[in-house]
């Protein structure tokens, strides 16, 4: 990568655990910061100006729910959540708090890095692309979402989801291929993340998330854009 | 082995469940399902009815009151009856004492001209019949009667006396007894202006100095008959009247007992629907007072208990989720660094290079066990949860042979994959599904021993089934039951190659449980097992049957007493039989099935026949080995659905790549 080295910000209360994934991402070119207070979190993250979120969902001080809904309310970059609950509670419960991700504990540090690189490369936005979902403009580029000029605040996952989905508007994208394409897995990981995200993109540019026309789901299948 | 050791704890052969060639002609089943219906509904109703208390109550009190009542009735209209009778007849022998007496009196000089024998006949008659109707207390007890003399010796044809008198009303008989000196008296019936009247004749023989007559007096019963014709509407009206009383009073008393009983069955109701504050107010009499102390004794009791489990259950969710968070972390730190030595294990001496690779590797090991530990605990405290969403299980069923793949090319073993070509889309939690065929898949690939392994998915409209068969080592008898227990080996010499924790199995058990669904398997020894998922396609659905046999169709010919066919299609396991082993999970389907359950599990089987209709794919990953096993692995290929329903025949399987299957099969009989 040309530009300087990434910048990642690891919110975790265990010492031994943020010592090591200091040295993990080291090792791998990136430049970590940790936080092991989580009311802290928020004044780290204004300071440093990461461009990802490590976050663990237990923390002391503050719940890592509630950090990440506040890092969400001021930022739309990636957050990882690090997350020793396989429930899908959990799972689901921080995902639809902001995070873009999550890893299972124990993870693998290559597991943890492909992960990281997946978020922080963005989708490469080449022409001047205007693409359209029902009544949803999409400027590539310009990264804006608008509905009737007026403009929806996507985060960039859910700008990558409702972009990928967009650009083959006949298509059924399956969990799976939209894993691979928005998140970047090549191996089939949990479509949990997708559901998730797939609700977290309706309830912002649905006009009734209930009866979605943008983002529609294909009984069985998956999901699918909506007709223009 | 013909003793096979009992099962193990909740583990016992169950019927399985086989589809049945479609109906020829489904008409006057219907028909017959619906006059069934009729009939059983009919009776539900009457037996809710003949068990309900205030409906036993009426009926009964009814019954028995218009019992008492007739029986009554008809004492009360019998002495009544005898009584005016006994009454009359004492007032009719007073009468006719009178009445011999006037005609010895007025007859005594009668001489034997029949003239003046005439006049004074006619003279006696008037002087009794004035001594009746104008006075003296016996003539108005007797009422009013016609008087009847006879001469003797006139005979009993008095024609010649030309005496006006109703001599024709006097029975023959009471003449004759008359004749032979005796007082007497009989009832006969008279006819008095065109209507016939009950009457009491009495009747004397009186004697004159010179002659003897016969006096008779014939007391119309008319007065009496009204009498006892009046009694009786009474006593039917009162009757009438009482019965109902008595029952509607019953009805009132049932209900004063039973409404308190329905309030208590109201408040266990709500107390069973979760409402734990529900309590019975304390009032009415003692009884049901002491019913609602003790009912809402008993409420406080259980949402104690309850309370208390509530508090248990919520302190092992807990546990079981701080051991986890607490063992995953610093087991996360260790991992990492155990990665970054075994990273930059080149630059080490071989021995600390060799550390390096046993610590990964047992990590490797000690991270998959200390989740299935965690998985295991969850749902033994019951807080593990389905996020159920339809998906084509057909892509489930791929993305597990394609994981699995690598090992089974290391193993030699071809996989081999028959799916419908339609999708089968089923409400399931596909990571529990996934994790359910991983396991099935990699146990069938290690005990395979290097044959094919099958897997095969058949649905019907209600139920999905796949099944995962190995050629390999198989079961032996009595282990069927046991491969699902936790930590289980077959044989602990048997060198692992997928690294198991020996939770798996157990696992994929409570993950089918948790989908309503079945984990099954069957085998026999040095032929091979088979594992049956199957799993309603609908969530909260119920399993009758399988689409899918159980045990592979060689087996099914070769060993052990055919099975009996019962009238649903279930197979009848014969009690003791070593050759089939099976074991359920969840739901036992001998006791699930109510009478529409029956039903829909016939239809469902029914359609399965024509809406499943397997298309023998072999993924391109084991193309090569495959072929080479195709023909010694088609030759246990189950048959279709049908076959299992007729053991005997066992039809070469449609559509399903060797025709040669069949003759190396019989052959081998």
């Amino acid at each position: 990568m040309e530009r300087m080295r990434a910048r990642v910000l690891v919110v975790d209360d265990d010492p031994a655990l943020a010592e090591m994934l200091t040295i993990v991402l080291r090792g791998e070119g990136f430049e970590p910061a940790v936080v092991r207070d989580g009311s802290r979190a928020l004044d780290v993250f204004r300071d440093v100006h990461p461009d990802l979120v490590l976050l663990d969902l237990m923390l002391p001080g503050m719940s890592g729910l509630d950090v990440c809904k506040q890092i969400r309310a001021e930022s739309g970059i990636p957050i990882i959540m690090l997350t020793a609950k396989t429930d899908t509670v959990d799972v689901v419960l921080g995902l639809e708090s902001g995070a873009d991700d999550y890893v299972m504990k124990p993870f693998k540090p290559k597991e943890l890095t492909a992960r990281i690189r997946a978020r922080l490369r963005r989708a490469d936005v080449g022409t001047a692309e205007r693409l359209r979902v029902a009544d949803v403009e999409i400027d590539v580029p310009g990264h804006q979402v608008t509905r009737a000029g007026e403009p929806i605040s996507l985060t960039p996952l859910e700008f990558d989801l409702l972009v990928a989905l967009a650009r083959k508007p006949r298509q059924v994208f399956t969990r799976e291929v939209l894993l691979e394409q928005v998140w970047g897995y090549r191996h089939a990981a949990d479509t949990r993340l997708v559901n998730v995200h797939v609700q977290r993109l309706r309830s912002k540019i649905e006009r009734d998330p209930e009866h979605p026309e943008v983002v529609v789901t294909v009984r069985g299948v998956g999901y699918r854009a909506g007709m223009s | 082995m013909t003793q096979r050791p009992p099962p193990a704890a909740g583990s016992r052969p169950t019927p399985t469940t086989s589809p049945e060639p479609p109906t020829p002609d489904p008409a006057p089943r219907t028909w017959r399902t619906r006059s069934r219906e009729l009939w059983l509904r009919a009776r539900a109703r009457w037996s809710f009815l003949s068990r309900s208390l205030l409906f036993r109550v009426v009926v009964l009190t009814l019954t028995l009151s218009t019992l008492v009542m007739l029986v009554l009735g008809l004492i009360l209209q019998q002495q009544i009856t005898t009584g005016l009778l006994q009454s009359k007849i004492d007032a009719a022998t007073a009468e006719i004492d009178s009445a011999r007496v006037t005609v010895e009196n007025s007859l005594s000089g009668a001489d034997s001209d029949p003239t003046s024998l005439q006049e004074q006949l006619r003279l006696a008659l008037t002087e009794i019949g004035r001594a009746d109707g104008s006075s003296g207390a016996q003539g108005s007890a007797a009422g009013v009667f016609d008087p009847v003399i006879v001469p003797s010796r006139i005979g009993s044809d008095s024609a010649d006396l030309a005496v006006d008198q109703p001599l024709g009303d006097v029975p023959a008989e009471l003449r004759a007894r008359i004749g032979q000196g005796q007082m007497s008296y009989q009832y006969t019936t008279i006819h008095r202006d065109g209507e016939n009247l009950p009457a009491l004749v009495v009747g004397s023989p009186a004697r004159t100095a010179t002659d003897s007559f016969e006096v008779y007096l014939i007391f119309p019963l008319a007065g009496e008959q009204g009498t006892v014709q009046v009694v009786q509407r009474t006593l039917l009206l009162g009757g009438v009247a009482l019965v109902l009383a008595l029952t509607l009073i019953s009805a009132l008393v049932a209900a004063q007992v039973v409404r308190p009983v329905q309030r208590a069955a109201d408040s266990a109701r709500k107390l069973a629907a979760g409402d734990l504050a529900e309590r019975m107010p304390v009032t009415g009499p003692i009884e049901l007072a002491t019913l609602a102390t003790s009912f809402n004794a008993m409420a406080e009791a259980i949402r104690v208990q309850i309370r208390q489990l509530e508090e248990f259950g919520k302190l092992q969710r807990r546990f079981t989720s701080d051991v986890s968070h607490e063992l995953r972390t610093p087991l996360t730190t260790v991992r990492m660094a155990a990665d970054v030595l075994h990273a930059g294990r080149d630059e080490f001496p071989a021995h600390l290079s060799r550390a390096t690779e046993l610590l990964v590797d047992e990590l490797d090991r000690f991270e998959i066990l200390l989740g299935d530990l965690l998985e295991i605990s969850r749902h033994d405290a019951g807080m593990a949860e389905l996020s159920a969403e339809p998906i084509d299980i057909r892509s489930s069923i791929s993305a597990c042979v394609a994981a699995a793949g690598p090992l089974a090319e290391q193993s030699g073993v071809p996989i081999i994959t028959t799916v419908p070509d339609v999708p089968v889309i089923a409400e399931i939690d596909s990571r529990r599904v996934d994790r359910i065929l991983r396991n099935l898949i990699n146990n069938a690939i290690d005990h395979a021993e290097g044959h094919a392994i099958e897997i095969e998915l058949a649905a019907d409209a209600d139920v999905l089934a796949i099944t995962v068969t190995d050629h390999g080592v198989g079961l032996r008898p009595g282990e069927a039951g046991l491969v699902f227990n936790r930590f289980w080996r077959a044989d602990p010499s048997r060198q692992r190659q997928t690294g198991g924790t020996g939770l798996g199995l157990a696992i994929s058990l409570e993950d089918a449980r948790l989908h309503g669904g079945w984990l099954q398997a069957s085998g026999s020894p040095g032929r091979g097992s088979r594992f049956r998922l199957t799993l309603p396609r609908h969530r909260g659905g119920l399993i009758a049957g399988s689409p899918l046999p159980l045990r592979t169709g060689a087996d099914a010919m070769e060993t052990g007493p055919m099975p009996k066919l019962d009238h649903a299609g279930h197979i009848i396991v014969p009690a003791g039989a070593d050759w089939l082993e099976e074991v359920d999970s969840g739901l036992d389907p001998t006791t699930v099935p109510s009478a529409g359950a029956g039903q829909r599990a016939a239809e469902a089987v029914v359609a399965s026949v024509d809406a499943a209709d397997p298309v023998l794919a072999i993924p391109g990953q084991s193309a090569k080995a495959a072929s080479g096993q195709a023909p010694a692995a088609a030759s246990s290929t189950p048959a279709p659905p049908a076959a299992e329903a007729k053991p005997g025949k066992a039809p070469a399987p449609e559509g399903s790549v060797p025709a040669i299957g069949g003759a190396p099969r019989e052959s081998a009989r």
